[in-house]
């Protein structure tokens, strides 16, 4: 049997080169001491900001018309795997998330790659909330008022280049608090994608929010995306990484069981998934099963991004 | 010790507290975000831990030379059927709301809830005959023969959790790898080897 132990040392453990460089200064005074000291500390500084309110935000009209799921049960009943894999877990383990500092690279096929903090992503465009149905492909189904912007709105900044054809998203996979690919029994960290056209739809949405307030980690904090017309775990949380790139790229699910888990998973009750039925979901706080809408009541607006494809083969 | 007569109240008491402690949840209105799946994984959970308890009987007598633990087999046994039923139940009622269209195309259609519900349906026999009376009616031998029927129900059960699993798979293996060690050990004792042989 292999152990995997955790090597003893890790770079954060090692000593930094100014540190090591000024050791003799150590010894004569202090000063330098002192300012090498603050480098040592500085990786612990990294802490999570309790879910705060969201100044300026925006109001928009429930366009859904259906109520708003309860709080307490979209931040008690998560899928984040690398929080547990039991739907009360991630309310717990995910305090130990730590959100500050942060920082998003946008990458890849662009013109301009930019490395964005949490305050320069909160500032790409004025914060509104959206409220949008989320389907899980486990076949329940919420209703959130997210805060945040059109991912359009962010994408914008760097000039993809023509050879851009889709987005790739990475989460933060952070070893030290969160749970292993073993556990978890998928490959981590957490990477979907989009096709790029998807990425610029109007309704795919930058989420820095929920309820008025900032994200709490269980649901993704600091950033995520949410897009209303997929299941729910195309909806990436806690991004570090967006990448434009030519070929379509590999997705979690997709890669755990590409039977079950295709790139696009758009919400279909036509198209059950192999092991259960997705014509009817389970509103959470409801008693009786309810109708799946196609593409989760969004086909209005995004049913012509698949003209033409046999949703069927593209699941 | 086993042979005390407050051992069967007892293990009949621990056998009944889960159901008390749903029952009390459902009352307080404290199941969660989703009670009926809450409900249905919770009765499933402890239907399985019982056929895991009910088929360790047999090799625990043997390896701890504890012959009167069988006075507790039919005990966990129909505890088991009964978290069963509520299981089949809480599908019926609180998943599907009686939509019974639903319910026979996911029996036809669904592997895990084919498996699963073969399972139960497995287990109506065994509960209706665990009677004295159904055991002189039947005979010893095609009593016995009738109830291994629970072998087929426990792998069932595995399959129906390991089917129903999204990713991480290690507590159906466990509970696999119970099952695997309880029915090796009869198989590995000769048990049924030998009644392989003689049938």
């Amino acid at each position: 049997m292999l152990i995997r132990r955790a090597a003893d040392l890790r770079y954060s453990d090692i000593t930094p080169k100014s540190l090591y460089l000024n050791r003799r200064s150590f010894l004569t005074g202090l000063p330098a001491a002192f300012l090498a000291g603050k480098e040592l500390l500085a990786p612990s500084a990294r802490a999570q900001a309790a879910p705060a309110p969201i100044p300026n935000l925006v109001k928009k009209p429930n366009t859904t018309g259906e109520a708003i799921s309860s709080q307490q049960d979209v931040t008690h009943y998560n899928n984040y795997y690398e929080f547990g894999t039991s739907k009360d877990e991630p309310a717990q383990l995910a305090q130990k998330l730590k959100t500050s500092p942060w920082t998003v690279s946008i990458e890849g096929e662009v013109e301009k790659p930019v490395k964005l903090s949490l305050d320069d992503i909160m500032k790409v465009a004025p914060i509104e909330e959206r409220i949008y149905r989320h389907r899980c492909v486990e076949a329940w189904s919420i209703v959130v008022p997210w805060a945040g912007y059109s991912l359009s709105d962010l994408l914008k900044k760097v000039t993809p280049k023509p050879t851009a054809k889709y987005v790739a998203f990475q989460s933060l996979y952070d070893r030290s608090v969160m749970w292993g690919p073993s556990q978890a029994g998928i490959e981590l960290p957490y990477v979907e994608g989009l096709r790029l056209d998807e990425a610029m739809h109007p309704l795919t949405f930058v989420s820095v929010g929920m309820y008025g307030e900032t994200l709490p980690p269980q649901d993704g904090a600091p950033v995520r995306i949410t897009i209303p017309w997929k299941y729910g775990f195309k909806s990436i949380k806690s991004i570090v990484k967006i990448k434009f790139v030519a070929k379509e790229p590999p997705t979690t699910w997709n890669i755990t069981n590409s039977h079950e888990y295709g790139f696009y998973s758009n919400v279909n009750p036509k198209v059950d998934h192999p092991r259960w039925t997705q014509a009817t979901e389970r509103r959470l706080g409801e008693f009786r099963r309810r109708p799946t809408l196609m593409f989760n009541g969004y086909g209005d607006q995004v049913a012509s991004l698949y003209n033409g494809m046999d949703l069927r083969k593209y699941y | 010790m086993w042979k005390s007569r407050w051992v069967k109240p007892v293990i009949w008491l621990v056998c009944l507290t889960p159901f008390v402690y749903i029952s009390w949840l459902t009352w307080q209105g404290n199941l969660g975000p989703n009670p009926p799946e809450r409900v249905e994984h919770f009765t499933g959970d402890w239907t399985l831990r019982l056929i895991v308890a009910s088929l360790a009987i047999t090799p625990l007598r043997r390896l701890l030379r504890q012959p009167n633990l069988i006075r507790f087999r039919r005990l966990i046994g129909l505890f088991a059927f009964f978290y069963a039923c509520l299981h089949f139940l809480s599908y019926v009622v609180l998943d599907q709301f009686f939509d019974f269209h639903a319910m026979i195309a996911d029996v036809l259609k669904r592997p895990y809830i084919t498996v699963g519900f073969t399972g139960f349906v497995l287990l109506i026999p065994l509960a209706v005959t665990s009677t004295v009376g159904w055991i002189r009616r039947l005979g010893g031998k095609r009593w016995q023969a009738l109830h291994r029927l629970i072998y087929v129900t426990a792998i069932a059960g595995v399959l129906h959790y390991y089917w129903l699993v999204k990713s991480d798979v290690r507590l159906p293996l466990l509970y696999a790898g119970l099952v695997a060690l309880e029915l090796g050990y009869r198989f590995f004792t000769g048990k049924l080897v030998r009644k392989a042989v003689a049938a």
